[in-house]
């Protein structure tokens, strides 16, 4: 499986190469996204045999003489990196597909061409690296393809400050994965994962290990306050890369730091790591779709809602992490399995979001919520699969998003085994924090939906808008079906992750269920079958479509609205994505944003305009952000005095500098 | 194969028995405020008259908006028949557990108020925006009472909670009457019943779910009305269910299932009853006091399970 996922790796690259040599070339879309496409399936099969092969126990490990002169740079894939290789090659396949349809629009193909296959290696080059050079410059470098393609549509206004502020971000995050490798390599410099697993460093240095991985990681997928350069990246590159960010890299995210937090860090665990990443997941998935719903940019919603499906995961992988360090492994599988489907599932149905994003703002050239409306009537197979997408997103049965969270709120009611008093309490509310979530997003996308495919048009670039072609259309069907497939049938997907956790906690999950039903608690018969959910459905709405055309009658007529009998032909009386999120930021966001409303209405006979503010704070930027940008700028402002000193100076500054220094050393050698 | 026969009557049960329920809740209402009221099988009457009509559409009405009537209805009944009622014994009742139910009934909100925003009319959008902020503030409440009852009875499926309470692994407990009191509150919000939506009201400013099918008409219309009907036999069911399960029929003897099913009856008409009093005996709030209330119930059922822990020595 090494060798195909490296030469994977090196086909893509030379598909950028291509990409760059030619970029006018009639045929550059076509080789570029059917190269992606070939080599993405290929590894997606291959990926998927190798993790259903029951001898796949065998890890295949190679060092290469490449890299720094004293170290080797190792590979290696394990079940681990096996399972998130099948997730990011179906998705970016099926992305691809999209993109060989989606490309033909774009208005610079010549600055995305040459980088969106080497995103897709670097991504796969970050699965399999085995120590930490490997894995950061892959890591390093997946940022930067990433940043420029972030930038491709530079001179979009507000582009160039999210790549940016992406850029920063970025690197901040690099800087502590770095130094929690720093940490787990100790001091002999063991900077091989082999090294680092074999080492026990001791609580504290752990302790600080997982909390950095928590920041790399987490700054990479989006935890709140971290995610600030989410909203702004994500939706300024191109829909298909969008998709590959939002649906993809932040799973790249979450495998760095599980392969960190649960693999390298090894045995010496403690209960509070698990404590402290529930919470942060916690926060995120509230304040996540908190955030979209108050959006009104399609690509920004889609963007924070990512943020809520990180925090999802994290909360399963938190509750997994405290199951482990308190000695009970045979709980600590089935969050770690929902975490990981969850995540499997949010590539899908994120990447198909985007998708259908990037096929209306082909259609209409809009991304303003405000300014869509009514596309099933213009767009009804994109509409279709959109619905399938939202249902999906909203963990609602019987799509896998709900299947996922279904065993998620079942290892929530676990959290009695677990020993500590404080983590059963926090345990309840993080599950509060899990359903107040998927509420919301429910909320936040029956207001996607609604404003954006029913309702009336609300501009004429809407009321013109036509189908999307049939590339598009079949890639997002694809993605619809395996949501569809996986709601239907956890249990393949649960089969496919099983024997990752056993690798991983410890244990697996209690087998006997059969592939119709999830039960996948111990000794107890809590259960769920999507499929039965879906065929009783099914048979119900038929069969009552059946009785009332019998029974009744099967006229039909069309008439004006009802609407009270006051109907409006204007679509500005309709109720808008704002006005859909009034009663909501009401209740949840007047303490968290400090949301205010400020209506000016004229009296009677004055002629002016009336108008209705809206002011919203965002806590991540008042008060962590903007601060520590007002610390730098001082701080950078009482510098900049150095720059106009003269050599006398400078040398003596250096001078200084070198007495500290040895005087530092020769304080640290007594 | 008694269970699936058990099942089978139990879907046709529900279906039947909703429209009266509604019937005897209108009834009891009408006569606590001094008038006749219509009579107790007139719900059977509106239904297979609305059946009969035409359906009148919004000229620019899609697909969705023509479908969703029959998506609601089909996945309310689907949860319907899941709630153990007559009996315990029923083939798809590990189709779904208490989470899962609660989210079919999720998928039907989903769908309806995605209907409601279908035509572009501001009545439906004010109802689906209040519909999904109620169902917000209720779904974390209900999560708990779930997590509340799972911990005593050790079991999140409906059939196994009602058999462990039967069997009487359970005294008199505080945590649970506290989760009673918040599941009772969140089904009122639910099913859009006085204090929290008045569904005899076509009052515009003051109704939500009504507003969000307003734009219906004909057998659309009937299959909304009957899946409301049915929401609310589902949860009557369901408290009935796991505070209240003694009658309901363990094993499927002719004489137990007789028992169950005259008990059950006279669960639901005590519940239509009580729900009656409830709604003459207070007013209407306002849409932002729901917040208040359905935030009482979370705090409640919080309470529950931080008792149900205590009470388990942490």
């Amino acid at each position: 499986m090494l060798d195909v996922i490296l030469l994977g790796v090196a086909a893509l690259i030379g598909l950028g190469i291509t990409g760059a040599l030619w970029p006018r070339l009639p045929q550059a879309n076509v080789i570029v996204y059917g190269g992606s496409l070939i080599v993405s399936a290929v590894l997606a099969g291959a990926g998927l045999l190798d993790q259903l092969r029951p001898s796949s126990g065998a890890v295949a490990a190679l060092s290469l003489p490449m890299g720094l002169p004293w170290v080797e740079v190792h590979f290696r894939v394990d079940l681990l990196s096996g399972f998130f290789a099948v997730l990011l090659n179906f998705a970016g396949a099926l992305i691809s597909l999209f993109a060989l349809g989606y490309g033909r629009h774009d208005a610079e193909p010549r600055r995305v061409l040459p980088f969106y296959p080497a995103y897709l290696g670097m991504m796969n080059l970050v699965l399999v690296a085995d120590d930490a050079f490997a894995f950061l410059l892959s890591w390093e470098t997946m940022s930067i393809v990433s940043w420029l393609l972030v930038l491709a549509n530079h001179r979009q206004e507000g582009n160039a400050r999210a790549a940016f502020i992406y850029l920063l971000m970025a690197s901040f995050g690099t800087l502590a994965l770095l130094f929690a490798f720093g940490l787990l390599a100790g001091a002999e410099g063991g900077y091989s994962f082999a090294a680092m697993r074999a080492g026990t460093p001791d609580a504290w240095a752990a302790g600080f290990v997982v909390i950095l991985a928590l920041i790399g990681a987490g700054s990479k997928a989006g935890l709140v306050p971290l995610h600030v350069w989410l909203p702004l990246a994500h939706p300024a590159a191109p829909s298909h890369v969008s998709a590959l960010m939002s649906g993809v890299m932040t799973k790249i995210a979450i495998y760095g730091f599980i392969r960190i937090v649960f693999d390298l860090v090894g045995a010496p665990q403690q209960w509070w790591w698990g404590g402290m990443i529930m919470c942060v997941g916690a926060i995120s998935a509230v304040l996540g779709i908190l955030y979209a719903l108050m959006e009104r940019d399609l690509k920004t919603l889609l963007a924070y809602s990512t943020v809520e499906n990180v925090g999802i995961i994290m909360i399963g992988l938190g509750l997994s992490l405290a199951f482990r360090a308190s000695g009970v492994p045979e709980y600590a599988a089935l969050p770690f399995v929902a975490a990981l489907f969850h995540a499997l599932n949010h590539a899908l149905f994120k990447s198909l979001l985007f998708c259908s994003a990037g096929a209306v703002l082909t259609a209409t050239g809009v991304r303003d919520l405000e300014r869509l409306g009514g596309l099933i009537h213009r767009m009804p197979r994109t509409a279709v699969v959109a619905l399938v997408g939202c249902f999906a997103i909203a963990g609602l049965p019987p799509l896998n998003g709900f299947a996922s969270e279904w065993m998620m709120f079942q290892a929530v009611f676990t959290s009695p085994s677990l020993p500590q008093p404080l983590l059963k309490l926090i345990v309840p509310l993080a599950g509060v924090a899990l359903v107040l979530a998927a509420a919301l997003a429910a909320a936040c996308f029956v207001r996607l939906y609604g404003v954006l495919f029913l309702s009336r048009p609300r501009t004429a670039q809407a009321a013109a808008a036509s189908e999307v072609e049939p590339t598009m259309t079949v890639a997002m069907g694809l993605l619809a079906t395996l949501c569809l497939c996986l709601g239907a049938l956890p249990a393949l997907a649960v089969k496919l992750i099983d024997p990752l956790a056993a690798a991983i906690v410890g244990a697996g999950l209690p087998s006997g269920a059969g592939w119709l039903f999830l039960a996948p608690v111990v000794g107890e018969l809590n259960s769920y079958s999507g499929i039965i959910v879906l065929a009783v459905m099914t048979g119900f709405g038929l069969l009552v479509v059946l009785l009332a055309h019998r029974l009744g009658t099967s006229r039909l007529r069309r008439s004006a609205p009802w609407d009270c009998g006051f109907p409006s032909s204007d679509p500005a009386t309709q109720y808008s994505a704002s006005s859909f999120a009034q009663p909501l930021r009401r209740v949840f966001a007047t303490v968290v944003f400090r949301a205010n409303e400020t209506v000016d209405m004229p009296d009677p006979g004055e002629t002016r305009a009336a108008s209705f503010k809206l002011g919203l704070w965002d806590p991540a930027w008042r008060l962590i952000f903007d601060p520590c940008a007002r610390l730098i700028g001082f701080l950078a402002d009482r510098f900049n005095a150095m720059q106009f000193m003269t050599i006398r100076r400078y040398l003596s500054l250096m001078f200084a500098a070198l007495i500290v220094l040895l005087f530092a050393v020769a304080a640290t050698a007594q | 194969m008694t269970a699936a026969l058990l099942q089978v009557a139990q879907i046709a049960l529900v279906v039947l028995l909703a429209p009266l329920m509604t019937g005897l809740v209108r009834l009891i209402k009408a006569r606590l405020l001094g008038r006749r009221g219509p009579p107790l099988l007139q719900p059977y009457r509106d239904l297979t008259r609305l059946l009969r009509k035409d359906a009148v559409l919004a000229a620019n009405a899609s697909w969705l908006f023509r479908a969703a009537p029959y998506f609601v209805f089909a996945l309310t009944w689907l949860a319907a028949s899941l709630v153990p009622g007559v009996t315990a014994v029923l083939a798809l009742a590990p189709t779904a557990d208490l989470i899962a139910l609660i989210a079919i009934l999720a998928s039907a909100r989903f769908l309806l108020a995605l209907a409601g925003m279908d035509v572009g009319t501001s009545f439906g959008g004010i109802g689906s925006s209040r519909e999904m902020l109620i169902a917000a503030l209720a779904e974390p409440a209900m999560l708990m009472v779930t997590f509340t009852v799972a911990l005593v009875a050790k079991s999140t499926s409906l059939s196994e909670i009602a058999r462990f309470i039967i069997g009487g692994g359970v005294g008199l407990e505080v945590s649970l009457a506290l989760a009673l009191m918040a599941v009772l509150m969140v089904a009122i919000a639910e099913n859009g019943r006085v204090p929290v939506d008045n569904p005899a009201t076509h009052l515009e400013l003051t109704m939500v779910h009504e507003a969000m099918v307003l734009e219906y008409s004909g057998r659309h219309l009937a299959m909304i009305e009957a899946a409301s009907m049915l929401k609310l036999l589902t949860y009557a069911s369901m408290i009935a269910c796991i505070f209240v399960p003694w009658g309901m029929a363990v094993e499927a003897t002719p004489h137990a299932l007789l028992l169950g099913l005259v008990t059950y009856v006279a669960k639901l008409a005590a519940a239509a009853v009580l729900l009656a009093v409830f709604e003459t005996s207070i007013a209407k709030m306002r849409v932002f006091r729901v917040a208040e209330f359905l935030g009482g119930a979370l705090m409640l059922s919080l309470i529950a399970t931080i008792v149900r822990l205590m009470s388990e020595g942490l």
